[in-house]
C-alpha cells in the first residue's frame, strides 16, 4: 500500500528509536499526550511502547468522539428510534457504547429498533431516499475530520428537499478540548502529539493559541507508526530545548491553513454551540457545533423533542479522570473486574482505542512479562 | 405427482408438512442432486457399517447472509464446514446429514442452486449426504434458508489430536492466507460496497489433514479458524492447553487485497473468518518437514510457520509486529465492526 | 480518531471518484476538494476524500528516514 507501507518500515523505526534513546535525559520523565484515539490505536497495534525508553510515557487523550459522547445523547437517540419508529443511521463505532441503564444501540437493535450501521454519511441519504414514508435520522459524531462529510450531505439534503431526513449533530471541536485538558493543570503534560486528520482539515495554525497560552510544544503527527515515532523525537527535542512551538511532521497531508473548502462547507451549515456536555470533561463552552437556522429543517433536535437525559457515570467509574490523563486505567476500582472489553462500564473501555481497552490488553502483557 | 416449478416456484407451507408436496420437493430437488445409494433408499435414516475404531461426530448450523457470495454459497459452506470440523480431530469424514429450514416464499431456483452446490462439494469431497430433513417456517421467520449439517468420521489408530495438547516449544503452522472469506462476505454485503476480486476460501480440508497425519503422529492440535479468525483460534488453543503463544506478524500470509480492505474499514485480518484454512500445532522437530507436506497439497501452497507455543501462566497470544514491537493479540470482545475512528 | 487511508484516484465522475487501494476499488465523494486528478492519492475517510497527499512532501519525509538509516550504518 503506497504511502502506508513505507511509513511502517521496521528498520527506520529502530534507527529513530535509537536516536530517541540517545537524546532523552535519563533524569526526567517525558509525559506526552497523544490526543487522538487513532494514535492510541497505532501505538498499541504496532507495539511502539516497546521501542521507546521507559521514561517516555504516552498519556491517552480524549480524542475519541465515541468516548466523549455523553450517554444521555445515545439514550435520546435510542428513545427516538423506539418511540417514533425512526430509522436511525449510525457509524458502527457507536453500537456497543454503554448508554446508561445497561443499554446500547446494539441492544436496542436486538429489541427491534431499526438501527442501521453505515460506513459513509452518504449512505444515510440513500436510506432516506429509499424510505420516503419513514423518518431517517443520521447520528452524526466526530471531530473536525468527520464534520465536513456531514456538512456535505446536509447541503445535498437541502438541495433535494429530502424532507424525511434529519441529522442529530454531536460534532465536537479539538482546540477547545485541548485547551481544557491543559487548563486543568493536574494532568502534568509536557507535550502533545497532535491529531493527523483533524489537522488536515483545520490546519496546523489552529493550535497556535493553545501552544502559546499553555507554553507546551505540539507536533502534528501523521497516522503511521513511523510518523508517531518521528513526532516523538521532535517532541523530546523541544522538551529538552525548552521550546513551545507547533511543528508539523505530517507535511504530506497537513498545511498551515488546512482544507479551506471543507472549512467553508462546515461554516455554511454549522455554527458554534454555546455549551456542550462532554462525557468525562463536563460542560465546555464553545466546544461543539449545532446546525444553523438556514438548515433547521434538517436538525433532528428541532424536528423532534430530544430532551437532554442526564446520565451519571456508573459508580466507581473514573473515565473522566482517565480521559484527562490524570489517572491510569489500572487505578480504577472497576478495571479488569467489573469493567472489561466484553462488559464495558464506561466509554474508555468500549472503544478499542479508549485508554482502558488499550491498557487492558497491553497492560496485562506488560505485567505478565514482568512476572515470567 | 405434479412436478416442481423450479424456475418460477417458491417454497410453500405444504412443502414442510410431510405430505405429497414434501415428497415432491425432496425427490426432485434433494434426492435428485445428492443422489447416493444410502439416500436413494428413501428411509428416514441411513444404516451402514463402520470400520472399527473411534468415531467422531460434529454438527454446525449455517445462517450466513448473503446466501451467495464470491467463491461459494451457504450450501458449499455447510458441506465444507462440517467436513472440516470432523477432519480437525484427525478423523476421516464418512457421511453427512443435512437439515433445511426453509422460509415460505423462498424461490425454488435459488434453493436448487444451493443444493447443486452442496451436491458438488459433497461429491468432490467424497463425503455423501445420506440423510436429511426439511421444515418450512412462515414468511418473515427465516432468512431464506438455514442449513444444519452433521458429519461423522472415523479416527485412525494412534491419532490423538486435541486443543489441550500443545506443549511449550511446539511450532504453529497456518495453511495459507487469512481473512479471505470474511472480506469476500463483507464485499457482497449491502452498505459497504467495495469492489474486490477476493473470493471466499471455502474448501474441504480432509484430504490435506489425511496427508498430514499420515506423515507424523506428533501433531498435537488442529483447528480451522472460522468465526473470530486466527486470533480467536490461537487464544482458544492457548487457553485449552494452558500455555502461551508467540507469533511473528511477517510470517502470517495475508493477501494484499485483504490488507487493503482491512485498512479501509479499520478491521484487523487476524479476527476475520476463514473457511478453508487450518492451524496446526506440531512438535518442533517435525515442523519443517510437515510444512513441506502441507505446501505440496493444493490447499496448502502458502502455508507458513508463524510461531511457537510458550510457557505462560496468563495464556496470552503475543505477536511481534512487522514493525518490531510486540502487541497482544487478545480475545475479540463482541463482533468486529468497521470503525471510523 | 479519524481513520483515513491513502487511496489512488483511478476514475473521476463529477462529484465522485473511484479510488483504489491494493486492488480494492471504492466509490468516494470529492466534494471536499477543488481539483482532483486521476493518479492523485487522496485520504479516504467515511466515503469522502479529505485531502490530496503531497507526493513531494511525502518523498521528503521518506528521504529523511533513508538518510538516518545511512548514518546509522556508518556509526
Amino acid at each position: 500500500m503506497k504511502y502506508v507501507d513505507e511509513f511502517r518500515d521496521g528498520d527506520s523505526a529502530r534507527v529513530l528509536a535509537q536516536l530517541i534513546k540517545r537524546e532523552v535525559n535519563p533524569d526526567r520523565d517525558y509525559r506526552l499526550m497523544e490526543f487522538c484515539g487513532g494514535h492510541t490505536h497505532a501505538i498499541f497495534r504496532f507495539g511502539i511502547v516497546d521501542l521507546m525508553p521507559d521514561n517516555i510515557r504516552f498519556i491517552h487523550g480524549p480524542g475519541c468522539p465515541v468516548c466523549v459522547l455523553p450517554a444521555g445523547r445515545i439514550e435520546a437517540a435510542i428513545k427516538l428510534a423506539e418511540e417514533h419508529d425512526v430509522i436511525l443511521c449510525t457509524y458502527a463505532d457507536l453500537m456497543r457504547v454503554p448508554a446508561g441503564k445497561k443499554d446500547s444501540l446494539l441492544k436496542a437493535k436486538a429489541r427491534g429498533a431499526d438501527i442501521r450501521m453505515i460506513y459513509s454519511a452518504t449512505d444515510a441519504l440513500g436510506i432516506a431516499q429509499a424510505n420516503r414514508d419513514k423518518q431517517v435520522l443520521f447520528f452524526a459524531i466526530g471531530f473536525e475530520t468527520t464534520t465536513p462529510p456531514t456538512a456535505a450531505i446536509l447541503k445535498i439534503a437541502k438541495a433535494m428537499e429530502l424532507s424525511n431526513f434529519s441529522v442529530f449533530c454531536n460534532h465536537v471541536l479539538t482546540p477547545p478540548a485541548m485547551a481544557h485538558i491543559l487548563d486543568a493543570g493536574d494532568a502534568k503534560i509536557d507535550a502533545i502529539l497532535g491529531p493527523s486528520h483533524v489537522s488536515t482539515i483545520i490546519g496546523s495554525n489552529a493550535y497556535a493559541a493553545c501552544s502559546e497560552a499553555y507554553g507546551i510544544p505540539i507536533v502534528i503527527a501523521g497516522f503511521e507508526p513511523l510518523d508517531v515515532i518521528q513526532s516523538t523525537l521532535m517532541l523530546v527535542r523541544q522538551i529538552n530545548a525548552g521550546t513551545a512551538a507547533i511543528e508539523n511532521q505530517y507535511t504530506r497531508a497537513v498545511s498551515k491553513s488546512g482544507n479551506k473548502k471543507a472549512q467553508a462547507m462546515m461554516a455554511e451549515v454549522f455554527e458554534m454551540r454555546p455549551l456542550f456536555e462532554w462525557r468525562g470533561l463536563g460542560s465546555l463552552p464553545e466546544s461543539a457545533l449545532q446546525i444553523r437556522p438556514e438548515y433547521a429543517d434538517f436538525d433532528a433536535e428541532q424536528r423532534f423533542s430530544m430532551p437532554t437525559i442526564d446520565t451519571a457515570e456508573i459508580k466507581g467509574c473514573i473515565c473522566p479522570a482517565v480521559l484527562r490523563g490524570m489517572n491510569n486505567p489500572d487505578e480504577c476500582k472497576l478495571f479488569g473486574t467489573a469493567c472489561t472489553p466484553e462488559d464495558p462500564k464506561g466509554a474508555c473501555m468500549v472503544s478499542s482505542e479508549g485508554a482502558c481497552a488499550a491498557y487492558y490488553s497491553y497492560g496485562r502483557y506488560r505485567n505478565s512479562e514482568a512476572i515470567t | 405427482m405434479s412436478r416442481l416449478d423450479i424456475k418460477h416456484g417458491v417454497i410453500e407451507m405444504a412443502h414442510g408438512s410431510g405430505g405429497r408436496s414434501s415428497a415432491t420437493l425432496i425427490d426432485e430437488l434433494f434426492v435428485r442432486h445428492f443422489d447416493n445409494e444410502l439416500l436413494n433408499q428413501g428411509n428416514d435414516q441411513a444404516a451402514f457399517n463402520v470400520p472399527a475404531g473411534r468415531m467422531v461426530v460434529s454438527t454446525d448450523g449455517h445462517v450466513i447472509t448473503p446466501l451467495f457470495f464470491p467463491g461459494g454459497d451457504i450450501g458449499s459452506l455447510s458441506v465444507h464446514g462440517t467436513i472440516n470440523d470432523v477432519a480437525m480431530s484427525g478423523a476421516k469424514p464418512l457421511y453427512l446429514s443435512a437439515s433445511f429450514i426453509l422460509e415460505e416464499g423462498f424461490p425454488l431456483a435459488e434453493l436448487e442452486a444451493i443444493v447443486i452446490s452442496m451436491a458438488k462439494a459433497s461429491k468432490d469431497a467424497g463425503v455423501p449426504v445420506v440423510t436429511g430433513d426439511t421444515k418450512v417456517v412462515e414468511r418473515g421467520k427465516g432468512d431464506g434458508v438455514f442449513i444444519t449439517t452433521t458429519g461423522i468420521g472415523i479416527l485412525p489408530e494412534g491419532i490423538n489430536i486435541s486443543g489441550d495438547l500443545a506443549e511449550a516449544g511446539d511450532a504453529i503452522i497456518v495453511s495459507g492466507s487469512i481473512g479471505d472469506h470474511g472480506i469476500a462476505i463483507l464485499s457482497s454485503r449491502e452498505g459497504l460496497q467495495f469492489e474486490t476480486t477476493i473470493q471466499s476460501d471455502s474448501a474441504a480440508l480432509h484430504s490435506l489433514v489425511a496427508e498430514m497425519v499420515a506423515f507424523t503422529p506428533h501433531i498435537h492440535c488442529l483447528r480451522d479458524p472460522t468465526r473470530g479468525g486466527l486470533a480467536t483460534t490461537l487464544n482458544e488453543l492457548a487457553r485449552q492447553s494452558r500455555a502461551g503463544i508467540s507469533i511473528k506478524e511477517i510470517s502470517i500470509p495475508v493477501k494484499a487485497e485483504v490488507k487493503g480492505a482491512c485498512e479501509l474499514l479499520g478491521l484487523d485480518p487476524l479476527y476475520i473468518a476463514n473457511e478453508g484454512k487450518l492451524v496446526c500445532i506440531v512438535a518442533a522437530e517435525d515442523a519443517e518437514e510437515l510444512l513441506s507436506v502441507i505446501r505440496n497439497h493444493p490447499l496448502g501452497k502458502h502455508a507458513s510457520i508463524i510461531g511457537h507455543v510458550t510457557e505462560d501462566q496468563h495464556h496470552m497470544v503475543i505477536m511481534e509486529t512487522a514493525f518490531g514491537g510486540n502487541r497482544v493479540v487478545d480475545w475479540l470482545a463482541g463482533e468486529q465492526l468497521p470503525r471510523i475512528c | 480518531m479519524c481513520l483515513a487511508v491513502p487511496a489512488k484516484v483511478i476514475e473521476l465522475h463529477g462529484d465522485s471518484a473511484i479510488v483504489e487501494l491494493d486492488g480494492i476499488k471504492k466509490e468516494t465523494s470529492t466534494v471536499l476538494l477543488d481539483e482532483v486528478a486521476v493518479g492523485d492519492y487522496v485520504l479516504l475517510h467515511v466515503g469522502f476524500a479529505l485531502e490530496r497527499i503531497d507526493p513531494i512532501e511525502a518523498a521528503k519525509t521518506l528521504k529523511l528516514f533513508d538518510e538516518l538509516k545511512e548514518l546509522d550504518k556508518t556509526l
